[in-house]
């Protein structure tokens, strides 16, 4: 194992963990303010890759396919929670896992009808469509590079909306007391919706902008679903600072992690465990962890 | 055949409550999924079922063929549930299913049990044919070890010394590695050549975060490496391979058939030259092929693929079945001899099944030109699989 190996994987792990963040960042917001367990964050997800599919090939770039995905995505977060999401509020947490995991089921099925199950491949940009060398054998994708300054300018976004707008302050202040926003006379109800159908248009751009490197197929809603609560969980929920330092934190770990646990020798042997279940093992490990020092995550208010 | 057929009429048939007027149809339940990221698969295999019994005019052995079909959701934990109400509830003569190895392994035991006539159109868990076959188990596909195989002899013949091996980490994938390692060692040992495996990279089943595994190979530099991804997984595996400048780097990317089948056209660019080992090829140039491929387009309105050849024959199968016994579904015996003893004449090349009752098939070397898998020749004639463990009886 040398150093390019490691640098490689660190620029890996960051892509990753950008992108994670971005997925991430929708559910902790939407966890955090409206204590909703949104399971079918991971379906808003698909729904971003299948309209980057459809609004590619109708508009023929995948920049118009953004612009036109994402209000689609804002308007259909609101209908879904002036539909399902709005019956939750004052309910226990298995009512939530109950409904949303129905979502689930039903957008998994609607992407059946609508697209088929066959994978597709979203065309990336011209201008992108190239790799800049990293070493003699191995190249990068200029688009992973592009996808991931987006990633890092929409956090720049969110942190700007979030810290310094009244929206932002809005958002913050019912993360940290519900009830008294309610009495301080601010209507929860727009407040509510707004905040869900900026989550669920932040997983839709993150299926809309990955979609071309990692293309369209079944279930690839519920791949990002699980890690994206660990990441929720590490940052602390309804911290977007804690999604962002928890997501880096995954994404290095992934990829660092494995390639120094493949470099010992005999790890398998001593672990009982392939490298791959214990990078997952490491990760959880990692989890568990700091809730133990940290019970809240991070960036967490404890209760 | 014929003389099988005839002393199966006189022995077996018992006309016991069909005997009047209208025998009842034989019940063919499919324990298939029908959601899902495999809804696909039992669609084609369903597809090719239904037409090889509508070539028959839905009538095998003298009596009418009916479907049961009930969704698998290809989950495991309702493997159990699904299976008892297609044995128990509907009264299934004949099950067919499934296409995931997990609900197999379930669906299997209770075949077993309860000593149903079986056909698996596709799941390819190594142990269905191995330590938990049956009588009255049989396979229309592949056992995950097969298609590993001839890729290993493949490479080891075309003397690549160091190889790497990349696949998802649970049971087919594990499988398909040890079939190629198989094959490698075997090849190495026939041509006295040396070559090792250099490094095996296992990635969580169904991840496709590849970027990091990229960056090891790379890092490797072997001269080959075999892999075992589907689906989704393939796709995004072999554009991130070319992607990443590797296509281009002197290491060859090899692997099972399911690597390109069915996925090149969102593949693209990036699969052209691909080369992989499988039980079947579109452009398979033989009359029974040719004609299969014909009737699937006009009836469905779409091409083929090895899913539906593994229907077809699982039909096949099936009716050879019942015309042994002249549709006596009692008959078991002799229809588990007739189905045991059957040759078939394939769309994928000769079909014959082995003592485990898994087929006994070609498996070829393929190469994607102009995004289609083409035949580049035979890489192993009549390749049964080792049925570790298998105890007959």
């Amino acid at each position: 194992m040398d150093l390019t190996l490691l640098l490689i994987q660190a620029l890996n792990g960051v892509q990753y963990g950008l992108l994670l963040f971005l997925i991430a960042s929708g559910l902790t917001i939407v966890f955090g303010i409206m204590g909703v367990i949104n399971l079918a964050h991971g379906s808003f997800y698909m729904i971003g890759a299948y309209l980057a599919y459809s609004l590619t090939a109708w508009t023929g770039h995948i920049f118009w396919a953004v612009l036109l995905g994402a209000p689609l995505a804002a308007l259909l977060g609101l209908v879904v929670e002036r539909l399902f999401i709005v019956h939750l509020y004052h309910r226990d947490h298995l009512q939530q896992v109950l409904l949303t995991f129905g979502l689930i089921l039903i957008f998994n099925e609607v992407q059946s009808i609508i697209w088929g199950d066959d994978p597709h491949s979203v065309a990336k940009p011209e201008f992108l469509e190239f790799s800049i060398p990293l070493t003699d054998v191995q190249s990068y994708p200029a688009y992973n590079l592009f996808l991931g300054v987006v990633c890092l300018a929409l956090a720049g976004v969110m942190y700007w909306v979030v810290q310094k707008t009244r929206l932002g302050m809005r958002i913050r202040a019912g993360s940290s007391n519900p009830e008294m926003i309610q009495a301080l006379g601010i209507n929860t109800k727009v407040l509510f919706a707004t905040v869900f159908s900026i989550g669920v248009t932040m997983a839709a751009l993150a299926g809309l902008l990955a979609a071309p490197e990692r293309s369209v197929y079944p279930g690839i809603g519920e791949q990002v679903l699980i890690i994206s609560f660990v990441v929720v969980v590490i940052g602390g929920i309804g911290s977007i600072k804690g999604a962002f330092v928890g997501a880096l934190m995954i994404g290095l770990f992934d990829s660092l992690g494995s390639t120094i646990l493949r470099s010992m020798d005999h790890i398998e042997l001593v672990s009982g465990l392939s490298v791959d279940n214990l990078t997952s093992v490491t990760i959880y490990a990692l989890m568990a962890a700091i809730l133990l020092w940290r019970p809240a995550g991070l960036y967490g208010r404890a209760q | 055949m014929g003389a099988a057929a005839g002393a199966g009429a006189i022995a077996g048939f018992a006309p016991t409550k069909f005997a009047i007027a209208q025998p009842a149809k034989v019940r063919v339940g499919l324990l298939l999924p029908y959601s899902g990221t495999f809804a696909r698969i039992g669609e084609a295999i369903t597809n090719a079922m239904v037409m090889r019994f509508a070539q028959a005019k839905d009538m095998m052995g003298g009596r009418e063929i009916e479907l049961v079909k009930l969704d698998s959701e290809a989950a495991p934990p309702k493997a159990t549930e699904n299976t008892s109400k297609l044995v128990n509830s509907e009264k299934v003569d004949v099950l067919v299913g499934p296409v995931h190895s997990g609900v197999a392994m379930a669906m299997a035991k209770i075949a077993r049990e309860e000593g149903v006539i079986t056909v698996i159109p596709n799941a390819g868990a190594d142990q269905i044919t191995g330590p938990l076959c049956a009588p009255n188990i049989f396979r229309a596909s592949f056992s995950n070890w097969q298609p590993g195989y001839p890729m290993g002899r493949v490479l080891a013949e075309e003397g690549k010394k160091r190889v790497a091996l990349c696949y998802w980490n649970y049971g087919a994938g594990q499988q398909s590695a040890q079939g190629f390692k198989d094959g490698y060692a075997d090849g190495l040992k026939e041509t006295g050549g040396d070559g090792e495996i250099v490094k095996e990279i296992g990635v969580p089943f169904p991840d496709v975060e590849f970027q990091s595994v990229l960056s090891e190979i790379a890092a490797l530099k072997p001269d080959a490496v075999y892999t075992f991804f589907a689906g989704g997984g393939a796709v995004k595996f072999v554009k991130d391979w070319a992607a990443a400048g590797l296509k281009d780097s002197g290491i060859e990317l090899t692997g099972a058939g399911f690597l390109t089948e069915g996925v090149t056209e969102a593949q693209g660019e990036a699969a052209e030259g691909l080369r992989t080992t499988l039980h079947y090829a579109d452009t398979l140039d033989n009359e029974v092929n040719k004609i299969f491929r014909r009737n699937y387009k006009e009836m469905w309105g779409k091409e083929a693929d090895v899913y539906g050849v593994q229907g077809y024959d699982t039909a096949e199968l099936i009716r050879i079945g019942l015309e042994a016994v002249d549709g006596d579904v009692g008959a078991k015996d002799d229809m588990i001899a007739a189905m045991a003893g059957a040759t078939i004449d394939s769309p994928r090349g000769p079909l014959s099944l082995s003592p485990a009752h898994n087929p006994v098939q070609n498996f070829y070397l393929r190469k994607v030109v102009n995004g289609v898998n083409t035949v580049e020749r035979i890489a192993v004639e009549a390749l049964a699989d080792p049925a570790k463990g298998c105890r007959m009886g």
